[in-house]
C-alpha cells in the first residue's frame, strides 16, 4: 500500500480529503505511483504530468523520506518506507504566486 | 419574465450572477473552482442549462469543467464526480489538447515565430475561450494558448485540433504577444455553419467558409505601426472581434490601437476611430437589436492599461463606428485605474438591451438601459478576466 499526499486543489479535484492509499505494482517508482494514481482518479490526468511529454508540472514537485525526488527518473525506484507505506510519497504544489 | 444570468470568470473563480428582467436586484453565487483561473465561462445558445467553463492553474494546467444544470452543480466531462472509476485508459480526457501533427492531416506543424525571431515548438497552455455551437449542446469549440482551434462533439470530454487554422500556411509567421500567443475570439456564423470567424494575438483575425478545412487570413486594412511591416497578412495583434447575428457578414474589431470595421465578412477592414479619445483597448460588443451600435472601453495606452485620466467610460456609436457619446452615469469619475479585458463585455436580449462589463478591478457593472446609466453588481471580485450573459425565459 502506497500513500500519496497531494496538494489542496489537487485533493478538491480528486474529490478526497486527506492522503490516498494506492496498490502499485513492484517495483514501485514514481511512474508506476502515479499510473495508478491516475488509473483510480482519472480527473486527475494532465494536472500532474504533461499528457504528450509525460514530463512532470513545472510548478510541481515530488517529495519523500525528506528527499526531493523531482528530478530523478520515474523509474528509479522508491524508498522502501514509501512502498511498505510507512512514509507518504509528497505531491507538493510550489508556494509562489498571488 | 425574463431572467439572466450573468457568466463571470475571474483569476480566483467562476461566479453566477443572477436577477430578473428589472436587473435590479442580483444573487450572486460563488466562487465555484475557487483559486482557479476561470479564463472563460459560456452557456449553450440552444440549452442553457448546459453551460462550459475553462478552470486553468499555472501549477496544474488545464480543466474542462461542465454543467448540465445551469451551473448548479458541475462535472469535468467524461469524468464525473463520484462515480467509480473504469478501466485504464480512461474512457475520456476532456482537459487533453494535443496538437495535430499528424501526415494524415496533411499540414503537420511544429513551430511558430518566438518574440527573438526563431523558431519555437506549439506548446499548449490553456484554453483562453470556450464557444458553444449554435444548434448542437454537445458541440462546443475552444480558443487555445499556444493558438489553435479545437472542437469537441460530445460535451467536451474528448477533444479534436481544427488542425486546417495551423496549417493553413501562415502559422510559422505567428508569434505571441505580451500575453501569450492566444487564440481568443471565435465567432460563429448563424446563417452559414460552414463559416467560423477567429481571432489571435498577435497574429491577426482568421475565416474559414468550409467548417474549418481550409482557412485564411483576413487582415487587409489593418495597419500595425509596430509591426516591421504594418499591412503585412498576418502579425497584428487583434485584441477582439464582435458581430450582430443578423448581419454576419459585419465585423467590428478592437485592434491593439484602432476600432475597426469589415462588411465583406473581413475581406477588408476600415478605420472607425472616429471620435475616442484613445483608440486602444480590448472589449467590444455590438447591442442585441440594434446591429449598428457598438460599445467599447477606450484603454488610455499600451503602455497604461486603464482610462484616460482616471475616469471609468464606456463609449457608444449608433452609427456603426466613427462618431461615438461617452456613457458614464454610474461609472466611477475620478481614480480609478482598472482594465477591461476582451472577453470581459456582454449584451443580453431583453427588449431593452442591457449591457455588462468587468474589471481586472473586481466590479461588474450593468446597464439595463443599453449603456445609459451603470451600476455596479458586485463591486470586490477577484480581477474579471471573462463576462457573459444568459438571457432565460
Amino acid at each position: 500500500m502506497i500513500r500519496v499526499v497531494l496538494p489542496y486543489h489537487l485533493r478538491n479535484l480528486a474529490g478526497v480529503a486527506s492522503e490516498v492509499q494506492l496498490e502499485a505494482a513492484a517495483p514501485v517508482t514514481l511512474r508506476s505511483v502515479l499510473d495508478a494514481l491516475e488509473a483510480r482518479y482519472p480527473m486527475l490526468r494532465g494536472a500532474i504530468r504533461d499528457y504528450t511529454t509525460q514530463q512532470r508540472r513545472p510548478f510541481l514537485r515530488f517529495f519523500a523520506c525528506e528527499q526531493d525526488w523531482s528530478n530523478e527518473s520515474p523509474d528509479v525506484e522508491l524508498p522502501e518506507a514509501v512502498t511498505a507505506g510507512r512514509e507518504p510519497l509528497l505531491i507538493i504544489g510550489a508556494i509562489a504566486g498571488g | 419574465m425574463s431572467n439572466v444570468r450573468v457568466l463571470v470568470g475571474t483569476r480566483k473563480g467562476a461566479f453566477i450572477l443572477s436577477a430578473d428582467g428589472q436587473r435590479k436586484d442580483w444573487t450572486v453565487e460563488g466562487p465555484f473552482f475557487a483559486g482557479w483561473e476561470i479564463y472563460h465561462i459560456k452557456g449553450s445558445p440552444v440549452d442553457p442549462a448546459r453551460i462550459y467553463a475553462s478552470q486553468t492553474s499555472g501549477w496544474f494546467g488545464q480543466i474542462l469543467q461542465r454543467s448540465d444544470d445551469g451551473g448548479k452543480t458541475w462535472q469535468q466531462p467524461g469524468t464525473p464526480v463520484g462515480e467509480e472509476p473504469g478501466a485504464w485508459p480512461p474512457k475520456s480526457a476532456s482537459n487533453r489538447f494535443v496538437y495535430d501533427q499528424s501526415a494524415a492531416s496533411g499540414k503537420p506543424l511544429t513551430t511558430h515565430q518566438w518574440y527573438d525571431g526563431t523558431q519555437h515548438p506549439w506548446e499548449f497552455k490553456r484554453v483562453w475561450h470556450l464557444e458553444p455551437s449554435l444548434t448542437k449542446p454537445e458541440t462546443v469549440y475552444a480558443g487555445v494558448e499556444d493558438a489553435a482551434l479545437f472542437r469537441s462533439d460530445d460535451g467536451g470530454e474528448n477533444w479534436q485540433e481544427i488542425s486546417g487554422l495551423r496549417g493553413h500556411g501562415t502559422g510559422p509567421r505567428w508569434q505571441p504577444g505580451a500575453g501569450g500567443m492566444c487564440l481568443h475570439s471565435i465567432l460563429l456564423d448563424p446563417s452559414n455553419l460552414d463559416r467560423i470567424y477567429i481571432a489571435i494575438s498577435a497574429a491577426g483575425a482568421f475565416r474559414t467558409d468550409d467548417g474549418g478545412a481550409t482557412w485564411k487570413p483576413i487582415n487587409k486594412g489593418l495597419y500595425s505601426k509596430y509591426i516591421p511591416d504594418p499591412t503585412a497578412e498576418v502579425g497584428h495583434c487583434v485584441h477582439h472581434i464582435a458581430m450582430h447575428r443578423s448581419r454576419p457578414g459585419v465585423l467590428f474589431m478592437q485592434k491593439h490601437w484602432d476600432v475597426m470595421r469589415s462588411d465583406d465578412a473581413g475581406e477588408s477592414w476600415r478605420e472607425v476611430s472616429g471620435n475616442l479619445p484613445t483608440d486602444f483597448g480590448f472589449a467590444i460588443d455590438v447591442h442585441a437589436h440594434e446591429p449598428e451600435t457598438l460599445y467599447v472601453v477606450p484603454i488610455k495606452s499600451d503602455s497604461e492599461h486603464f482610462p484616460l485620466d482616471g475616469k471609468l467610460t464606456v463609449y457608444r456609436s449608433r452609427s456603426g463606428g466613427d462618431e461615438w457619446e461617452p456613457l458614464a452615469r454610474g461609472l466611477p469619475q475620478k481614480d480609478c485605474y482598472v482594465n477591461v479585458l476582451r472577453d470581459a463585455m456582454a449584451v443580453d436580449s431583453l427588449d431593452e438591451c442591457g449591457v455588462y462589463f468587468g474589471t481586472t478591478g473586481g466590479q461588474v457593472y450593468a446597464s439595463p438601459d443599453a449603456g445609459e446609466t451603470w451600476a455596479p453588481i458586485v463591486r470586490d471580485l477577484p480581477a474579471v478576466l471573462s463576462v457573459e450573459v444568459q438571457t432565460l425565459p
